[in-house]
């Protein structure tokens, strides 16, 4: 078939370590993997397949880049573990690279296409495991892997040494407090209510978030913590990389920081992969069924304190605002309807998003696909154009995305596309419509 | 040789089947639980839930979406499953108690049958060629498939008609059901073993696991 070629993105991360392959060890490494760490799903989904291409539709790579069939789900596994399983792990490393960018760079593994596929085929999971042939093979690309070195030497995302944590949430307490005279960031404390965990970079991109929480939490009355040492990152891009074993270490610190300070339940922050991470893939790795302490999103927990009454809206948001629903809260988590529940409390001006809820299209960033960097951020944003049509028909001016991936991610769609909208996360909107008691007025 | 066939290859072609798709089952079950991520996460009533919007027509979006396929490709399934297990079962069953006895749907359902099963299988084969997403994915094992699905029908067809040697046909058509028969548990035709169980896991993760809809 005659497909135009795809611009060439060079990424030391694949084009150097490729060159370190030797044919024995992929060969070793692939069949480990698929000996070792895999079972009736891999066999299963293999045998199954009828090749009929109907989850095609599901999939925002495939619908934005003109229906081009390199970017179908089940296009994206024929490129890659079809041809690994049909040449038994003799592949070269050319070809390595190919499996890397599409699973690392060109698969959000949000899941939509298990959605579409009549057998109900688990392709992410298929682009996960070829992320994990890849990245026990070094084949990461430069950035995500960076990330992943940050996380399996300081356990949080961004480099991020302990004093500066600290010094962050001293800054940010002292914000909080120009809105909310008592607002407080209480460290370490045993037995609270509340664990809350944040993703890495809030503490080194987008601090005002902590403050944003600090506020909330007073006016809530929340009983609340966060950790001074390890365990307040959740996000883990190992998960994405396919470093499943420092995935499991992250997984295993946050849970066990709020154990160790004898917490209720953990909340976490606006986070979506984190949320994943923490919920499904860490525990699982682990060996846990289920995490072993209460854990709910930051969309649970403000519909909580909004439906209970603890935070009440001064006046609502009058711009018109639409959603993201974040994939992997809303078909990973079922939180579509509280998240709908929480914007029509705080917003007068709500347009549904179409397709919504379940159906929603990936924000395009998640995955770890928008921690692979700058270079591949073109191809990232073109692959997106559903969602930049989808957006651009609700006619609102904010866009609530109450995930990090999301936030950043349609941030690029929207400058790519020129929407002229705003992204925001939804505590943004809260701080600005909730009723601070007179006495907590600063 | 037309004795030999028809007194054993139908036994041996169900035999394999049989002990085919029982083989494959218990395989399946082992291999589910070195997988240790699936049964502890499975529940009966988001798997039935999932099933159902499956295979009921227009259940599930997608369905709607490719309206086109899924009409085709129910009227297809319907016959190349639900009519021989009933038909067949029947044959054997009147069988056994008097005798041979050859047909047991009229002669015009018969041939409407296999009219429509070979429209299908014509409509996905000019699927195959004329979408670049499903033509990027097909392997000539693909067209084989068709081919081991369609003989069957077309030979039937023929020594119905008698426009060959009329003893030949039916010799051909009886091996053709029988290849047909004995691929499904060995060939991508097994998703009609598999197809209950990879929707039940997928129901129950979206369902139970991760509370949210998967059609
Ligand atoms: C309970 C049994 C079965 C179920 C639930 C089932 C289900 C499916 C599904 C969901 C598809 C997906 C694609 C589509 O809808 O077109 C499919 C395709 C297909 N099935 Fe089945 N099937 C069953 C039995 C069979 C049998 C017995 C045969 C064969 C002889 C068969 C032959 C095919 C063929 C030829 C395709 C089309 C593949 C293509 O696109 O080229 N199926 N089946
Ligand atoms: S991006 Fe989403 S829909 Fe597309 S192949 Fe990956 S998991 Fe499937
Ligand atoms: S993954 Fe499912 S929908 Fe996609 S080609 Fe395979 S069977 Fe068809």
């Amino acid at each position: 078939m005659g497909l135009p070629k795809l611009p060439k993105v060079s990424d030391p991360g694949l084009d150097e370590t490729a060159k370190m392959l030797t044919p024995q060890r992929i060969e070793e490494v692939i069949n480990r993997v698929i000996q070792k760490e895999t079972a009736a799903r891999l066999k299963v989904y293999m045998n199954t397949c009828v090749h009929c291409g109907l989850c095609s539709d599901a999939c925002h790579w495939f619908l934005s880049n003109d229906r081009d069939p390199r970017f179908s789900p089940v296009g994206k596994v024929k490129q890659t573990l079809w041809e690994i399983l049909r040449k038994k792990g003799r592949v070269d490393p050319d070809f390595l690279k190919e499996c890397s960018r599409i699973a690392h760079t060109e698969c959000n593994v949000c899941r939509r296409c298990s959605m579409y596929c009549p057998f109900g085929i688990d392709i992410a999971y298929l682009l996960l495991l070829v992320r994990r042939i890849c990245s026990l093979l070094g084949l990461v690309p430069q950035f995500l892997q960076d990330t992943v070195n940050s996380h399996a030497v300081t356990l949080n995302q961004m480099w991020v040494k302990q004093d500066e944590w600290i010094d962050t949430l001293q800054w940010q307490e002292e914000d909080a407090r120009d809105e909310v005279k008592t607002a407080r960031i209480p460290l370490d404390k045993e037995g609270a209510e509340v664990f809350y965990s944040i993703i890495g970079p809030e503490p080194k991109i987008l601090a005002q978030l902590i403050a944003n929480m600090a506020q909330i939490m007073t006016v809530g009355g929340v009983d609340w913590t966060m950790p001074s040492l390890d365990g307040w990152d959740n996000s883990n891009m190992a998960m994405y990389s396919g470093d499943f074993e420092t995935m499991g270490r992250v997984e295993r610190v946050h849970h066990e920081a709020a154990l160790r300070l004898k917490c209720r339940r953990i909340v976490m922050g606006e986070c979506g992969h984190a949320f994943r991470g923490a919920m499904y893939d860490g525990p699982k790795w682990l060996g846990w069924k289920e995490p072993p302490i209460p854990l709910i999103h930051a969309i649970d927990f403000y519909h909580e304190l909004l439906t209970s009454g603890r935070i009440k809206i001064k006046q609502k948001f009058e711009e018109p605002v639409t959603v993201q629903d974040p994939c992997n809260v809303v078909r990973g988590r079922g939180l579509g309807g509280k998240l709908r529940e929480i914007v029509r409390m705080t917003c007068a001006n709500f347009t549904e998003p179409e397709p919504g809820l379940e159906h929603n299209y990936c924000c395009g960033a998640g995955g770890g696909t928008i921690n692979c960097g700058p270079p591949w951020k073109p191809s990232r944003v073109k692959g997106n154009r559903v969602k930049a049509e989808q957006f651009e028909a609700t006619g609102a001016h904010i866009i609530i995305t109450p995930c990090h991936n999301c936030h950043s991610g349609i941030e690029d769609i929207v400058a790519g596309y020129n929407l002229g909208m705003h992204v925001k996360f939804f505590s943004e909107i809260l701080v600005q419509v909730m009723d601070v008691p007179e006495d907590l007025q600063a | 040789m037309y004795d030999l066939i028809s007194r054993y290859l139908v036994w041996i072609a169900f035999a394999v089947f049989v002990f085919g798709m029982a083989y494959q089952f218990i395989n399946l079950v082992i291999q589910a639980k070195r997988d240790k991520v699936i049964f502890p996460y499975m529940t009966w009533k988001h798997s039935f839930r999932s099933l159902l919007h499956w295979i009921v027509p227009f259940a599930s979006k997608n369905m709607r979406i490719r309206y086109e396929t899924t009409i085709v490709t129910f009227f297809f399934h319907l016959c190349v499953v639900l009519v021989p297990i009933f038909l067949t079962a029947h044959v054997v069953m009147f069988s056994f108690a008097w005798g041979p006895s050859w047909s047991s749907l009229s002669a015009s359902v018969t041939e409407w049958i296999t009219i429509l099963v070979l429209l299908a299988l014509v409509f996905f084969l000019l699927r195959r060629l004329m979408l670049p997403e499903v033509r990027f994915v097909t392997y000539p094992s693909d067209y084989v498939l068709l081919a081991v699905a369609a003989a069957p029908f077309v030979t039937g067809f023929i020594a119905r008609h008698q426009w060959f040697d009329y003893e030949t046909m039916v010799l051909i058509h009886m091996i053709a059901g029988a290849i047909m028969l004995m691929a499904i548990p060995f060939t991508r035709l097994s998703h009609m073993l598999f197809f209950p169980f990879t929707r039940a896991y997928m129901g129950s993760e979206f369902g139970a696991v991760r509370n949210a809809r998967d059609w």
